[in-house]
């Protein structure tokens, strides 16, 4: 076991009926890596991101959080939770609220916050994302591309340790992504850790620290970004990539 | 005064010399769909949680167990009430009560008890059917951000349910107004009750019911306009204020967007 890593993933498998959707997974994350995990649709990505965050309970294998298995049927998945963030491809934002409710409603009720300090920070990550001056609007009244900056705010304020991203932009039109983009280029910039799922090859190459490539549940290949991008190894890898640059 | 020989006349005559009773008849029918329908709710959203929480193969197998039991008592429950009359089940709750337990209820604790099981159970659907229309992103949302099953449900899900069942509740409101009619074969003195004994006493039951038939639908109509009314305050406004210190930049700062949810009721 290596110190200093935030979570480390061994021999992650899991299996929804007889379909095996992820098998033996290991890695690991250091503070402020970004990880991107790159993968054609379907070898698991979502499945192993949700494990990460225990919206799936992985079948087999151990997740361990600075050394504590998360697994564990005693761990306080809750608790763990308000640690480890995510942002998922729809938003969910919690419509019944206003975008500063979403980014209170946390801090205030997991972490006990009081009011006046949660609304304080809230306002320090809408500004953040560039979203301050829509504090009153309700998810319904906003665009795409703006309710992903409110939840990656509603995330931040929670001041997590690891945030994860579910293809924060899959569900964006073309011109909504570059705003959501450089909101997360500006956080890699600053050493938040994180992991991201995405299908934005040139954004995958800038941000990461580390590249991971599955397919049909294992990781294939995994290494720098110039490494997996400019020289990969792995046949499927190859195939994969230049199946994207073609377009 | 003798009883006029046309129909205007005849009303005048009835509501001159009942009005009042008519008026107390009215006012006991809205008490008992009033108060059975706010207990039947909460009955109906006690039901809709407990038949909502998740269990997962992870959790204790006791905790499984008795969440099995306490669904299938709900199931049961719902399913009786729902597939039974509330005239039968008046007379079967308000005979057997007496013949079995030598428990004689008050017809009016008897009127609360019956409108509020009865209409209990048809909300412990509708509830549960609010909370599972809630998309399930929200709930992983608020799972994500350390929320608990219980904190999710309190300021996240079943403020949502509340809003999108709010029709429902006023149709059971309404319902009821009108069923409580059934109670009077357990005699209890509503309106339809007054009004059988105000016609039958001076032989003018096309009048009477004449006169119970407009209070009826002034009651209900009022009571459908006021949720209406109600309903439209808890969507809150169209359009958000732009938060911003540039006071100049305020005063374009209004936006507004149409309601989809507006165009259906229409
Ligand atoms: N709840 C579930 N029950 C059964 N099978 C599931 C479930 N969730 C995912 N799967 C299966 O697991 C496999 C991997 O799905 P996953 O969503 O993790 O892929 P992905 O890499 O995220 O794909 P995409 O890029 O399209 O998002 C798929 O074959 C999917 O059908
Ligand atoms: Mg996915």
């Amino acid at each position: 076991m290596s110190d200093g890593n935030i979570l480390e993933i061994h021999h992650l498998s899991k299996t929804f009926g007889k379909n095996v959707v992820l098998r033996d997974i290991d890695f690991s994350v250091k503070p402020k890596d970004v990880t991107c995990i790159i993968g054609a649709s379907g070898s698991g990505k979502s499945t192993l991101l949700r494990c990460v965050n225990l919206l799936e309970t992985p079948t087999s294998g151990q997740i361990l959080y600075h050394e504590t298995d998360i697994t564990d049927r005693k761990m306080n998945a809750a608790a763990y939770r308000a640690k480890v963030g995510m942002v998922f491809q729809n938003f969910n934002l919690f419509s019944n609220m206003t975008v500063l409710d979403n980014c209170m409603v946390g801090q205030v009720k997991v972490l006990k916050k009081d009011k006046a300090e949660a609304r304080k920070n809230a306002m320090m990550y809408l500004e953040k994302v560039n979203m301050a001056p829509y504090i009153n609007a309700k998810p319904r009244q906003l665009s795409g591309g703006q309710k992903q900056r409110v939840a990656i705010a509603r995330a931040l304020a929670m001041e997590p340790e690891l945030l994860l991203f579910d293809e924060p932009t899959s569900a964006l039109d073309p011109q909504m992504v570059g705003e959501v983009l450089s909101v997360m280029r500006a956080l890699a910039k600053e050493g938040l850790t994180m992991i991201i799922v995405t299908h934005e090859m040139a954004f995958a190459r800038d941000v990461s620290s580390h590249v991971v490539f599955m397919a049909d549940g294992v990781i294939e290949e995994e290494g720098k970004p110039e490494q997996i991008f400019e020289n990969p190894q792995n046949q499927r890898t190859k195939e994969f990539l230049s199946r994207f640059r073609q377009g | 005064m003798s009883l006029p020989q046309d129909f205007m006349g005849r009303i005048g005559y009835l509501l001159s010399m009942y009005g009042e009773s008519f008026l107390v008849g009215a006012g006991k029918t809205m008490v008992i769909a009033l108060v059975g329908t706010l207990i039947g709710c909460l009955i109906g959203f006690a039901v809709g949680i407990v038949q909502t929480i998740p269990v997962s193969k992870e959790d204790h197998i006791i905790k499984r167990i008795l969440l099995w039991i306490v669904k299938l008592i709900l199931n049961i429950y719902v399913e009786v009430f729902r597939g039974t009359p509330m005239m039968a089940q008046a007379m079967f709750i308000f005979f057997g009560a007496s013949a079995v337990f030598h428990y004689n209820m008050s017809t009016w604790f008897a009127a609360f008890f019956i409108v509020s099981i009865n209409t209990g159970a048809y909300m412990s659907e509708t509830v549960r059917g609010g909370i599972l229309s809630i998309d399930p992103g929200q709930t992983e949302g608020a799972m994500a951000i350390g929320m608990t099953h219980v904190q999710t449900m309190m300021n996240v899900i079943l403020p949502q349910a509340l809003r999108n069942i709010m029709p429902q509740i006023g149709n059971n409101l309404i319902i009821n107004i009108k069923d409580t009619c059934v109670l009077s074969i357990i005699g209890v003195v509503e309106l339809f009750y007054t009004t059988k004994g105000v016609a039958g006493a001076m032989y003018t039951y096309f009048e009477a019911f004449a006169i119970t038939m407009v209070i009826y639908f002034i009651l209900t109509f009022t009571c459908s306009r006021i949720l209406r009314f109600w309903e439209s305050k808890l969507d809150g406004p169209d359009n958000y204020d732009l938060a911003t210190t540039d006071t100049l930049a305020h005063t374009s700062g209004m936006y507004r967007y149409p309601d989809p949810r507006k165009g259906e009721d229409a």
